[in-house]
């Protein structure tokens, strides 16, 4: 990690700096970053696939937990014990992620969809549970036993994040440009020169002028921070992307924006994405399938449009007969 | 009941017959399917649509009427999944899966059939906002043969959008700005470049005036020309005259 940083320290020089002469020796080591491949027609692609993640079990819970609230059986005030006040955000989920698609999560808040989404990207340790990655090692061993170091790899180059606060997944000090060339370097990147043309593709595509491109997104709209933060989680085109309410707070013209932007990485690369939105009507545009979480429970699943048209949960009819 | 009985008998001995003079087995065959909503925030029941049975050969064009609200399109929707059936099967004859009941596939099975084997066209358009009439159909186009394929792509979009009668000066307009029997035909078009085996067609007249009537129904029978098997629900009679193979009329949830 600290070689990264200071790698990290000399390519902030390099790309907000003059032009930086890359050393001929630097310039082989792109070559193990993951081409991008295009993605194969539909049509030849099995139609059983392979999950690319794999979640079993996973619980988080805050405190201890007691011999009463350990119980599944246990009734609990929604979702903290009555007894020992352990909160357990999230119980006992298991799903399955294919490659290609979108599954979209929603619940009310505190129902524990971020800290699902943060446990699969290691932000919060999962108190138990396993996850299965097909891309890293072929999904043979449980990602939550392995070492940090592991786990770190796995960030960096299967897993991208889109935090709900910009703050989280951004260095507000340090140019657009160099906060993607972060990700790009933690993942094993060392050219300045493809680091800067690749960030100023992806800028490019997320809708940030280039003349801004070395300016901190500290000093950018709330909506244009999400969008970097989106070229940020693309740059090492990363396998499976985890979108926690991306659109939320951006004004309409620019969320159609993201959307578009969202459904282009999907056709184009073929990557998983895991949506989490208060709003059903981007889960209804984006979603392949849609899971309902109440209490830290997966309560319902099943297909977005069969979710929104025939609830079977007094708790999704509720929800969905709140939509505008 | 004995209805329901004698219309699954009469459907058993067509199909026997066509057996027998070596046809194809039915596209699709829907036995006994139930379906009834429960609404839990004031706890009642309503009945979508009670044992159905109704088979539909390859090519043939099915057509179901009945007043609204006798859960005519809880069954297309069954078909589609977008309801949940509670009983009964609807075995369909896929070219991926081979024989294979939609009331039991698996979500991803169905994702694959909705892409590449079943078409739903409803009254409404659902599209990403802020895309033109020819990227959306461009995108079903993209979703069947593949992003690599994009100039099969661009000129199949042509041929459809030209196909469907859309002036070629609305092609880059938000279809937000449609009239609503342009929507329809972009609907239709957008479902039809899938070059689906099944197509469902949910009301696809309604809220149309009669030259837009005319166009869906020339739309229909060329379709129907090229082999597309079609089930469709339409509230007027006289559109379905001379269109329809078998005609079904349902009341209160059941098949009369």
């Amino acid at each position: 990690m600290e070689s990264a940083k200071e790698a990290f320290a000399e390519c902030e020089v390099g790309v907000t700096g003059e032009a930086v002469a890359v050393p001929k020796q630097e310039s082989h080591r792109v070559s193990h970053v993951r081409p991008v491949q295009p993605r194969p027609s539909i049509r030849s692609r099995r139609i059983e696939e392979d999950p690319c993640v794999k979640v079993q079990g996973l619980s988080r819970s805050f405190g201890n937990g007691c011999a009463y609230c350990l119980d599944p059986r246990a009734v609990l005030e929604r979702n903290r014990c009555p007894r020992c006040g352990t909160v357990h955000a999230v119980r006992d989920v298991g799903f399955e992620l294919y490659p290609g698609e979108i599954v979209g999560i929603v619940g009310e808040s505190g129902s524990g969809k971020s800290t699902l989404m943060q446990c699969l990207y290691f932000d919060q340790t999962a108190s138990s549970g396993s996850i299965f990655v097909k891309p890293y090692d072929g999904g043979h061993r449980n990602i939550l036993e392995l070492s940090s170091q592991e786990k770190r790899r796995i960030r960096n180059t299967v897993f991208g994040m889109v935090y709900q606060n910009p703050y989280l997944g951004l260095r507000m000090d340090y140019s657009s440009l160099s906060n993607i060339a972060e990700q790009m370097i933690a993942s094993g990147d060392r050219s300045v020169s493809h680091m800067r043309s690749r960030g100023e593709e992806l800028l490019g595509q997320v809708n940030i002028p280039t003349v801004r491109a070395t300016d901190p997104p500290r000093t950018f709209s709330g909506g244009m921070q999400q969008r970097v933060q989106i070229a940020k989680a693309l740059s090492n085109n990363p396998p499976v992307l985890l979108l926690d309410e991306v659109t939320t707070g951006l004004d309409l013209s620019v969320q159609a924006n993201v959307l578009d932007l969202i459904l282009q990485i999907r056709r184009d690369f073929n990557v998983s994405m895991l949506v989490v939105s208060h709003d059903l009507g981007v889960i209804r545009m984006l979603a392949d399938r849609t899971f309902v979480m109440l209490d830290g429970r997966v309560i319902e699943e099943g297909l977005t449009d069969q979710i929104l048209e025939d609830p079977q949960h007094a708790y999704t009819q509720q929800l969905v007969y709140s939509l505008l | 009941m004995s209805a329901n009985g004698q219309c699954a008998q009469a459907v058993q001995t067509a199909r026997a017959a066509q057996v027998e003079q070596g046809e194809q087995t039915p596209m699709l065959k829907i036995t006994g399917l139930t379906k009834s909503f429960t609404i839990h925030a004031v706890d009642r029941r309503i009945q979508g649509c009670s044992n159905i049975d109704l088979s539909i050969m390859p090519g043939e064009f099915v057509g179901i009427t009945g007043r609204s609200g006798s859960g005519k399109s809880t069954i297309l929707r069954c078909i589609y999944r977008t309801n949940l059936p509670e009983s009964g099967s609807i075995l369909y004859d896929s070219a991926a899966f081979g024989r294979i009941d939609l009331a039991q596939a698996t979500q991803r099975q169905m994702i694959y059939l909705r892409t590449h084997e079943i078409g739903y066209v409803s009254q409404f358009l659902s599209v990403l906002p802020r895309r033109n009439a020819y990227d959306i159909v461009m995108q079903s186009a993209i979703e069947t043969y593949g992003c690599n394929a994009q100039a099969k792509c661009r000129r199949e979009t042509s041929a459809m959008l030209r196909h469907f009668d859309l002036a070629e000066d609305l092609w880059d307009v938000y279809p937000r700005t449609f009239s609503g029997g342009e929507k329809l035909r972009l609907n239709i078009a957008a479902a039809m470049i899938k070059q689906p085996r099944l197509l469902l067609l949910d009301e696809p007249t309604a809220s149309l005036d009669n030259a837009s009537k005319i166009k869906v129904r020339e739309l229909i029978e060329r379709l129907k020309g090229q082999g597309t098997t079609m089930l469709g629900i339409f509230h007027d009679l006289e559109f379905m005259e001379g269109l329809c193979d078998k005609e079904f009329n349902m009341q209160e949830g059941m098949m009369v």
